[in-house]
């Protein structure tokens, strides 16, 4: 059943300080839209629960990319496009960019943003493995201020986060350490534009020697939240690179990860398949991650 | 409550934009979407609904220079804003490059997808004159067809990158 647009309103401030103010006169009540390709979609559906809506597509506050020694802060408000067109986070955030360019068609890179991404807090959203890999950090903004968390638990259950009620995510912080990582990534969906994933992965890693020094693993569409793989990383830290690693790695990942059956796929098959991409990553992380 | 927003809120509103390079002003509530807008306010209905969930590009229209499914645009959100259609790239009875070859190569069928598709495929050109086939399909990748197969599509693409690049 269609919404009739009369039983919504739906104001734009302009600016970040008004719309915080008007998500903490009313906590709970206003429902922020920015490119609307997940809030229109639920609105079209019938199924959009908020009536009152504040639009922060376009704030500039929201819409920039600033980039300082230690880091890059991405504006939460910034689209796929924006992510793939710029230099500094096609260069140092490969992850980032790959997830990007397989996040729906052009249309909706060119609406959807990364902050969006992370409030809808899909486990299937393509760009959130990478955002754990990278260890990325949020800045919240609400009238009484600004915090700084780590996005590594920012989602605490299916579809639910750290966000308050009076909170919006302002930055996106990338910590630039990981550019000399070797990076891996992969979709597995039934098709590379539009579709969802089936399972998703983004993987960054360094060699010392023969031996692993560091690896982040983070995958998608396998638990009710996006997951990093701490377990996994832990047992191939300091160990050379040979199958009996790949298959204790592999029996390590499958028994982190809590896959369902649904639409896409099966539980069978996503764990395998997750086994498979952490595999893969370890064999071309030998291959290709030695740092010189 | 609302009153210090300075636009939108739940009654009808009036707002203007431009479309088609003409300043058009529409009352309407701020939670309508662009594409009912624009077909039943301004009775330009070669933007279509295929699915009205951002999958299948049939709504497709220009917003400022950049593609945008018009299904997931709330009016508010336009306001002010440049919309091109489909209706907006002919110059009269002259169609242009990519309408040529969409005729020529047998890129249209049923016609549902081809408005999305021409525009998507004028946004791409905007961006990538001289684009590879690679290129082509990702840049059309968020427009279904399905009559054609595609094929003819991407060939009627790459026939109008050619005549741009010779005009």
């Amino acid at each position: 059943m269609r919404s009739d647009p009369a039983d919504y309103e739906l104001v734009a401030p302009g600016n970040l300080r008004e719309v915080v103010a008007l998500l903490a006169e009313e906590p709970g009540t206003w429902l922020a839209i920015a490119g609307g390709t997940d809030v229109m979609v639920q609105y079209a559906a019938g199924k959009l629960p908020a009536r009152k809506l504040v639009s922060i597509w376009n704030l500039p506050e929201l819409r920039r990319i600033e980039v300082i020694a230690g880091e890059v802060r991405i504006g939460a408000g910034c689209t796929y496009t924006d992510l793939r067109e710029n230099e500094t986070v096609g260069r140092e955030f490969p992850l980032l960019v790959n997830a990007a360019s397989w996040t729906g068609g052009i249309a909706n890179q060119n609406r959807g943003t990364l902050g969006g991404n992370i409030v809808n807090a899909s486990p299937a959203a393509d760009s959130l493995p990478a955002l754990l890999a990278y260890e990325a950090e949020l800045i919240l903004v609400s009238v009484r201020g600004e915090r700084r968390v780590p996005y590594l638990d920012f989602h605490t259950d299916y579809k639910k986060t750290k966000l308050a009620s009076d909170e919006l995510i302002r930055d996106i912080c990338l910590s630039r350490r990981f550019s000399d990582y070797f990076s891996y990534t992969r979709k597995v969906g039934a098709r590379q534009a539009q579709a969802i994933s089936k399972v998703c992965i983004a993987a960054l890693g360094r060699l010392d020697g023969e031996k692993v020094e560091d690896v982040r693993i983070a995958v998608g569409s396998v638990a009710p939240v996006p997951l990093r793989l701490l377990e996994t990383e832990r047992i191939v830290q300091g160990k050379a690179i040979e199958p009996s690693l790949l298959l204790s790695a592999k029996k390590i990942a499958v028994a982190e990860i809590r896959p369902i059956d649904d639409i896409r796929s099966t539980m069978r098959y996503r764990s395998t398949v997750v086994g498979n991409l952490v595999a893969e990553f370890l064999e071309r992380l030998g291959a290709n991650g030695r740092t010189t | 409550m609302t009153t210090n927003i300075s636009s939108g809120g739940r009654a009808k509103c009036e707002l203007s934009f431009t479309v088609n390079g003409e300043m058009r002003t529409v009352r309407v509530h701020p939670m309508e979407r662009l594409l009912d807008v624009l077909r039943q306010e301004l009775a330009l209905t070669g933007a279509k609904e295929g699915c009205g969930e951002g999958e299948c590009g049939s709504c497709s229209v220009l917003m400022d220079g950049t593609l945008v499914n018009s299904c997931l645009v709330p009016i508010l959100q336009a306001k002010s804003a440049n919309i091109v259609t489909i209706e907006g790239l002919a110059a009269g009875e002259q169609l242009n490059c990519l309408q040529e070859a969409f005729l020529d190569f047998g890129g249209a069928q049923c016609g549902i997808c081809t408005p999305g598709m021409i525009l998507a495929a004028s946004h791409l050109l905007q961006r990538n004159p001289q684009p590879s086939i690679d290129d082509i399909r990702e840049g059309l990748s968020g427009n279904l067809c399905r009559c054609t197969g595609y094929v003819q599509i991407f060939e009627a693409v790459a026939r109008a990158a050619h005549c741009r690049a010779r005009t």
